[in-house]
């Protein structure tokens, strides 16, 4: 590719990820109910993990200022890299609609990637900030001393979120089989639920389990990762690459998978 | 007139059923979904054998109540929290030109089948923690057991209900009722000596939420309350459960009355 075609192609990119931000940053009564709910999940399960904590003041190697971030954080995240929420993929593929995705002079994989960074960005700068910013005034969270560990974190987040992305785009093309994804999609949120961190530290599982999670699944790539970043549980390049390979693994998935859904594309009602 | 409702509910479940693979997924895995919450607190209980001063076998109590009421008001009530999508569509208009109960109708229209597998599940939850926890059997014991998890039911029943009737003013509620549902849930289910400050008196006392599973529990294990609830109280959750369905209903009825079309 020359650079002229490469500059070009990152100009879409981030012409595609802007209308995904100017998109979500319209649903602002959403947003406000949202980092309501965040805030509320915030303090019930900072209360859980700091009464595990006990007198002891510490669980599965964090500290009551580690467990508070941790949460805190977490729920501040959790709609940055959003679990929850499908892909129009799914909806698209049913009602014939991808057609007009496919038609358009970008790749389909690199348009809902890019869309949903444009998404994630506004929710950084939202939902992301509510949850900190209590969390930070009611229980005083920790704050790493070392400025790079703020870089590492910006990095490891982005990286979640691509990650996760992808994810939803895979159970998003499953649509090409089974039409109807919600079975995939529970799935899903049951698995990324459960290995992620998103419940309860992933520390406090048996160290065999942890190690099965970040080898045989993505899931602690999407939130466990960063979250450790932040809090400095040990260095963050082995986290940092962990990510990296999940990142490098979800692309080529996605790209084998494309290929052999669009192979079995039938258009309705055309 | 129980007929167009059963006829509403036989087309849900028929439609539902039609993509075969994924209802079977869909059934296992929004069930096995929930076991998380109690797989949750055996990792917490892992770390420590105590939370909030309560043993695993009295959490596991509380958790059991929980886990049996919650499903049973999302299967039976579940579904109003797609009122938003309703209202903003205008298809509460067709709603109310009907000759039938707007609740009701909306109940019926959206009944997931996938649900009932863990009203299932929060039963054997239940008995097991019925089992495992240090009861202090009696006769008042005994019908409290049958009615702590209906009283959570109507409870949780009514938050649902109240929730979703914000809808009415605020249309773009989007995940604020989860705060009171799903969030009510996990509150309810840990002791309310886990918690603290105004978080605890607001969802604990000014909402509710402690008579779900927290003040009954304590009255089966022939506790008192250690944050200083008159030991009455703790048999209270049938009648708490009864007045918050009551404010629900008021409130529902007040939001349909106020409801004016989107007009789109």
């Amino acid at each position: 590719m020359t650079g002229a075609n490469a500059s070009r192609s990152a100009r879409v990119v981030l012409a595609v990820a802007g209308a995904g931000f100017r998109r979500y940053s319209t649903y602002r009564q959403a947003t406000v109910a949202g980092a309501f709910t965040n805030t509320v999940f915030g303090f019930m399960r900072c209360y859980v993990l700091l009464s595990v904590a006990g007198v002891a003041g510490e669980a599965g190697g964090y500290d009551r200022a580690q467990l508070a971030t941790f949460v805190w954080v977490g729920q501040g995240l959790l709609s940055v890299v959003n679990f929850w929420n499908q892909l129009d993929l799914a909806e698209r593929v049913r009602s014939g609609d991808v057609v007009s995705d496919l038609l358009r002079p970008m790749d389909l994989m690199t348009t809902y990637v890019a869309t949903d960074a444009g998404r994630a960005a506004y929710a950084m700068l939202t939902r992301f900030v509510v949850p900190v910013g209590v969390g930070m005034l009611a229980f005083g969270l920790y704050l790493p001393a070392n400025p790079v560990a703020y870089l590492a974190f910006a990095v490891s987040v982005a990286m979640a979120v691509v990650i996760c992305s992808l994810c939803r785009y895979l159970v998003g093309l499953t649509a090409f089989w089974l039409l109807d994804v919600r079975g995939v999609s529970m799935l899903w949120m049951f698995a990324a639920g459960a290995g992620s961190g998103l419940y309860f530290p992933l520390p406090l599982l048996p160290d065999w389990l942890v190690t099965l999670l970040w080898v045989a699944t993505p899931f602690p790539a999407l939130l466990q990762a960063p979250l450790d970043v932040l809090v400095e549980r040990g260095p963050a390049g082995p986290l940092l690459a962990g990510q990296l390979a999940w990142l490098a693994v979800t692309v080529v998935l996605a790209r084998i998978v494309q290929r052999r859904g669009l192979r079995r594309l039938v258009i309705q009602g055309g | 007139m129980a007929s167009p409702y059963w006829h509403l509910l036989v087309a849900q479940v028929r439609s539902q059923t039609q993509y075969r693979f994924s209802f079977t997924l869909e059934l296992v895995f929004s069930t096995v979904l929930t076991l998380l919450d109690v797989a949750t607190v055996f990792v917490l209980f892992t770390v420590n054998d105590s939370l909030g001063g309560f043993g695993g076998g009295e959490v596991f109590l509380m958790v059991g109540i929980c886990a049996l009421g919650f499903p049973l008001a999302d299967f039976a009530v579940g579904n109003v929290e797609r009122l938003r999508i309703y209202v903003r569509g205008g298809l509460f208009d067709a709603v109310l030109l009907r000759p039938l109960s707007a609740l009701g109708q909306l109940l019926a229209m959206d009944l997931s089948a996938r649900r009932a597998g863990r009203v299932v599940q929060g039963l054997v939850i239940y008995v097991v923690a019925l089992v495992v926890a240090p009861i202090a059997w009696s006769p008042a014991a005994a019908v409290l057991v049958v009615l702590a998890p209906l009283s959570a039911a109507v409870f949780f029943g009514a938050i649902f209900v109240g929730a979703a009737t914000v809808a009415f003013w605020w249309i773009e509620s989007g995940e604020f009722a989860n705060a009171f549902t799903y969030g009510g849930r996990d509150f309810a289910s840990y002791p309310t000596t886990v918690f603290g400050g105004l978080f605890r008196r607001v969802f604990a006392y000014a909402l509710g939420f402690a008579f779900v599973a927290y003040l009954p529990a304590l009255a089966l294990l022939g506790r008192s309350d250690p944050l200083g609830v008159p030991d009455w109280l703790r048999w209270c959750s049938p009648l708490v459960a009864l007045f918050a369905a009551g404010l629900a209903a008021l409130f529902w009825r007040t939001g349909v009355r106020h409801y004016r079309s989107t007009g789109s």
